[in-house]
């Protein structure tokens, strides 16, 4: 997956865990968590979003608790990246290992809700369609994006493993 | 060139001579802890698929706090599944409802200057006052851990806060963090690490410095560390463990950046919901009236903060109206707050003694809030929802000032509540 296009839901600064995945949540299975996500900060998120669409977020996007489902839930409904000013650690480390694209893109501000951006990821650059506009955007390191292309952390380890790699 | 503490950590783990930030390593890790939110009910079923086992039980640690005490069927299952599998995998380092998990692996031992240690938990920063590198990880970050005792680190910068001067009577580290995010922001130091020097820190103890590093949380760094000194190491002898006192910043180590401050000046605070870098002097909202008050987790009810609790509590009533919760943070925090009489006045005061653990801060323990409830915490993280209903409201103060709220009805500054003068 080296370009991806798809439709844009914009979020905020600051985009905590508990807002994707609140606490009270985190008893159910992830897949009927994923029902919720983002029951914190627009409740009605899932039925919104189609397979492809692309998260757009300011600063600190997963920023609090490390719960994983909150990556989770983001891909489960259909969610194939998040592009945002800066991450939280966690946030993107956990993306990564479950193959969810987290794209740093300090402009990530001038993108609109409901344009369709398409990302080059290995070129690191948004397009945004209907203005024709070009943002910079980061790369993954080469030992994190081996990561990312083998589908996720546990595929990743699959094939590790069994070559004595790690 | 020298190196931080973080670099001079991150070097051994990867068996390097010496890394340089931005820089990406795999490591060795010396120490992994998971819970039961995001341990075993999410990583056994990975270990399963993948075929494998845990690289060295020895080095991991379990600890049952966020489903404890079972609430309901589903919790009870969580937890079944936790012990299940401490037995399966041979984790003998397992605690089910004996405190939360960062309070509990200092109380232990478990951590250790210069260690590489990694948590499933975004509060394993907490580690960081042992002099170690603890950084927090989700789920299948740990599943990688847990498989091949290793894991990808980027290198950070780090940041010195130097804390010059003592802090006052009646004011906290609490304080202190909630100071410096206010005016830095939620994400003040990200990707950062913090590592925190001066006479301000060399002067508090292992609970007050433990909230430096647990709230770097907060201010998004990747972790917090304190070097090891004679506390940090009377602390494990105390507990039995002789060590030395590990690694420290070199003198010409390169820093991103020095960040000052005076814990002199410093004075109580409270984060406004819903974000925990709206911070304003609790002076500023006095007349504010709350219903509830809590102490517990891991930022807020180690035993001093139990202690601070009973001092403004001795000799005073709850106001009525107002529902003070104590959960304290471990067994050991009750059991020193029981032995010196401050769990007979926090309870004579009408505080309700709930079970220890990660309680109503991440809501899902025992004093979650309902819509309308508005509540004085001890706790780190106030976001919208957080501790129970979305319409409820969370002000974050120290023990201190959420005691001195309870009394009050509202929240005060509890300076006048203390007689300090000003």
């Amino acid at each position: 997956m080296n370009v991806h296009e798809g439709r844009v839901w914009t979020f905020g600064d600051d985009v905590d865990t508990d807002l994707i995945v609140p606490g009270r949540f985190l008893i159910l299975e992830p897949s009927e968590i994923a029902q919720h996500v983002m029951a914190g900060i627009r409740p009605g998120f899932a039925e919104l979003v189609e397979e492809g669409d692309i998260v757009v977020a300011g600063e600190n996007f997963g920023s609090g608790s490390s719960r994983e489902v909150a990556p989770r839930a983001l891909r489960e409904v259909g969610i194939v990246a998040v592009v945002a000013k800066s991450f939280s650690r966690i946030f993107f480390r956990n993306s990564v290992n479950l193959g969810l694209a987290p794209v740093v893109c300090p402009d990530a501000g001038v993108i609109e809700e409901g344009q369709s951006i398409r990302i080059d990821f290995d070129l690191g650059e948004v397009l945004i369609i209907e203005t024709g506009k070009r943002l910079a955007a980061g790369v993954l390191p080469s030992e994190v994006a081996a990561i990312m292309e083998a589908g996720g952390m546990v595929e990743f380890l699959r094939t590790r493993l069994s070559e004595s790699q790690l | 060139m020298g190196m931080t503490l973080a670099e001079k950590i991150i070097a051994r783990g990867a068996g390097l001579p010496e890394v340089s930030p931005d820089e990406i390593h795999w490591a060795d890790v010396d120490l992994a802890m998971i819970q039961d939110s995001g341990g075993p009910r999410r990583i056994w079923p990975m270990l399963d698929e993948l075929g494998v086992g845990i690289w060295d039980p020895d080095r991991v640690v379990l600890v049952a706090d966020h489903y404890v005490p079972a609430q309901d069927v589903n919790a009870a299952r969580i937890l079944q599944t936790t012990r299940s599998f401490a037995s399966k995998f041979g984790v003998d380092n397992f605690y089910e409802a004996e405190g939360i998990s960062h309070t509990l692996l200092v109380e232990k031992g478990h951590l250790r200057p210069g260690m590489l240690y990694v948590g499933g938990d975004s509060h394993t920063c907490t580690g960081g006052v042992m002099g170690c590198l603890a950084l927090g990880m989700g789920s299948t970050d740990l599943l990688g851990v847990l498989a091949t005792g290793r894991t990808w680190l980027r290198v950070p910068h780090t940041v010195r806060v130097d804390v010059a001067g003592v802090l006052e009577k009646g004011v906290t580290a609490k304080d202190l963090m909630l100071t410096m995010i206010g005016e830095r922001g939620m994400a003040g130091a990200i990707y950062r690490v913090l590592e925190f020097t001066g006479s301000g820190v060399a002067a508090m103890s292992i609970d007050e410095r433990s909230v430096l590093t647990n709230m770097c949380a907060e201010i998004g760094a990747k972790t917090g560390v304190i070097a090891a000194d004679e506390v940090t190491i009377n602390h494990l002898r105390d507990l039995g463990v002789e060590v030395d006192e590990g690694p420290s910043s070199d003198g010409d180590a390169q820093f991103l950046d020095t960040w000052r401050y005076d814990a002199s000046n410093t004075v109580p605070v409270i984060a406004r919901p819903h974000r925990h870098d709206d911070v304003v002097p609790a002076a500023d909202l006095v007349n504010t009236p709350i219903g509830r008050a809590y102490i517990g987790a891991c930022t807020g009810a180690k035993y001093e903060d139990l202690a601070m609790a009973a001092e403004v509590l001795a000799g005073r009533r709850v106001a009525p109206g107002v529902l003070l919760q104590v959960a304290p943070a471990s067994a050991g925090a009750l059991a020193r707050a029981m032995a010196d009489g401050t769990a007979q006045i926090l309870v004579e005061s009408g505080a309700q003694l709930l079970s220890t653990g990660c309680g109503a801060c991440p809501g899902i323990g025992s004093g979650v809030l309902g819509p309308g409830e508005v509540c004085i915490s001890t706790t780190s993280r106030n976001a919208q929802g957080r501790m129970g209903s979305p319409e409820s409201k969370v002000y974050l103060g120290s023990a201190y000032a959420v005691a001195a709220a309870a009394v009050a009805g509202e929240i005060v500054d509890p300076l006048t509540v203390m007689g300090v003068p000003a």
